[in-house]
């Protein structure tokens, strides 16, 4: 077959989502901020929930998520997208809502909102993007940094004597009685991002039907932070931040409730 | 056996090169523009081996910035 036979509509297996516009983002060459709005995108679109998502994007590079996906956005101040969540699900309680955190934001910053949003077990999702740096402030050391990782701000590495451990915040919220949904993700292959979707649709589907907070934490890179290509990011990632954050569902209660 | 075709179309202009699909990638399509830059300056992906695609949508799956739309078809 020639290209031009096989290059029609009906035989499309995979595309942009539809609510993923046209504006080209501004994240840097390789960024996993890409590929999971692409998944929030995809998945929205598929729940048919485009009129009724609210997104909250606090301070990070994921601030402008507003110009790329074409549902409803909020922008937060910097960690308080749990709180502001926390007013618009309750205030409209048939709307979708989720936010969408980086590490600095949700570990740092936002520490407070995070953890008390989760353990009243407000009916949102939260989308949180763990590269373990603050990226868009020129790659300082994040709570969730690694021990011995070289950053901006720690040059020598991060030493456990000097700046504590890594923060594993996703198993902190899984011990919390709100939470019904924690797990980590992430998306560096094809299969790990299909899981990263299901996973995605998972949690904003216990948002709708008000089963607790839910967590996607999304294991990333930062090759610009990092210094490094996308691809060698990529392979950094697998060797490092895998053995201190280990994929896979943390708490799922959501299968006993429903 | 079914026989299964595929073909990527790629966005140039959108895509920042980043390299991630030519990785991705099992049957060796995709490889990265050297000698030509998009609008924006990046060496954007094309298919130089366009007749070894499987439509599997590996590329698209893990492409950024949505730049990759996949066709495929089984002849039966």
């Amino acid at each position: 077959m020639t290209p031009e036979e096989i290059k029609k509509p009906e035989n499309i297996v995979a595309k942009r989502p539809a609510l993923l516009n046209d504006n080209t983002m501004h994240y840097c060459p390789g960024c996993s901020h890409g590929v999971v709005h692409k998944l929030v995108a995809e998945v929205i679109e598929e729940m048919g929930a485009e009129h009724i998502a609210i997104g909250i994007a606090p301070v990070g590079c994921a601030v402008m998520a507003y110009n790329y996906i074409d549902i409803d956005w909020i922008e937060a101040p910097h960690g308080r997208a749990p709180a502001l969540a926390t007013a618009v699900k309750r205030l409209s309680p048939s709307r979708l809502v989720f936010t969408y955190q980086g590490d600095g934001d949700l570990a740092a910053i936002g520490t407070a909102e995070t953890i008390h949003a989760a353990n009243r077990g407000e009916n949102i999702a939260i989308i949180f993007i763990n590269n373990g740096i603050y990226g868009m402030t020129g790659g300082q050391m994040a709570p969730t940094t690694l021990e011995g990782m070289v950053t901006a701000t720690t040059p020598y590495g991060r030493r456990v004597d000097l700046n504590g451990h890594p923060l594993n915040i996703s198993s902190l919220l899984a011990g919390l009685e709100g939470t019904c949904y924690v797990t980590r993700q992430s998306v560096h292959t094809a299969a790990a991002v299909r899981k990263a979707k299901k996973a995605i649709r998972q949690a904003f589907e216990n948002s709708m039907k008000g089963l607790g907070t839910s967590v996607v934490e999304v294991v990333s890179t930062c090759a610009s932070g990092w210094k490094l290509s996308p691809a060698k990011a990529n392979e950094w990632m697998t060797e490092h931040m895998f053995e201190a954050y280990p994929t896979g569902d943390i708490k799922n209660t959501t299968t006993q409730k429903s | 056996m079914p026989k299964i075709t595929g073909a990527v179309e790629i966005d140039r202009e959108r895509c920042k090169g980043c390299d991630l699909c030519v990785v991705a990638c099992p049957c060796s399509v995709l490889a990265l523009e050297t000698h030509d830059v998009n609008d924006r300056g990046y060496h954007y992906a094309a298919d130089v081996n366009a007749a070894a695609c499987i439509g599997c949508a590996a590329c698209a799956t893990v492409c950024p910035d949505g730049c990759i739309t996949v066709y495929r078809v089984v002849e039966k």
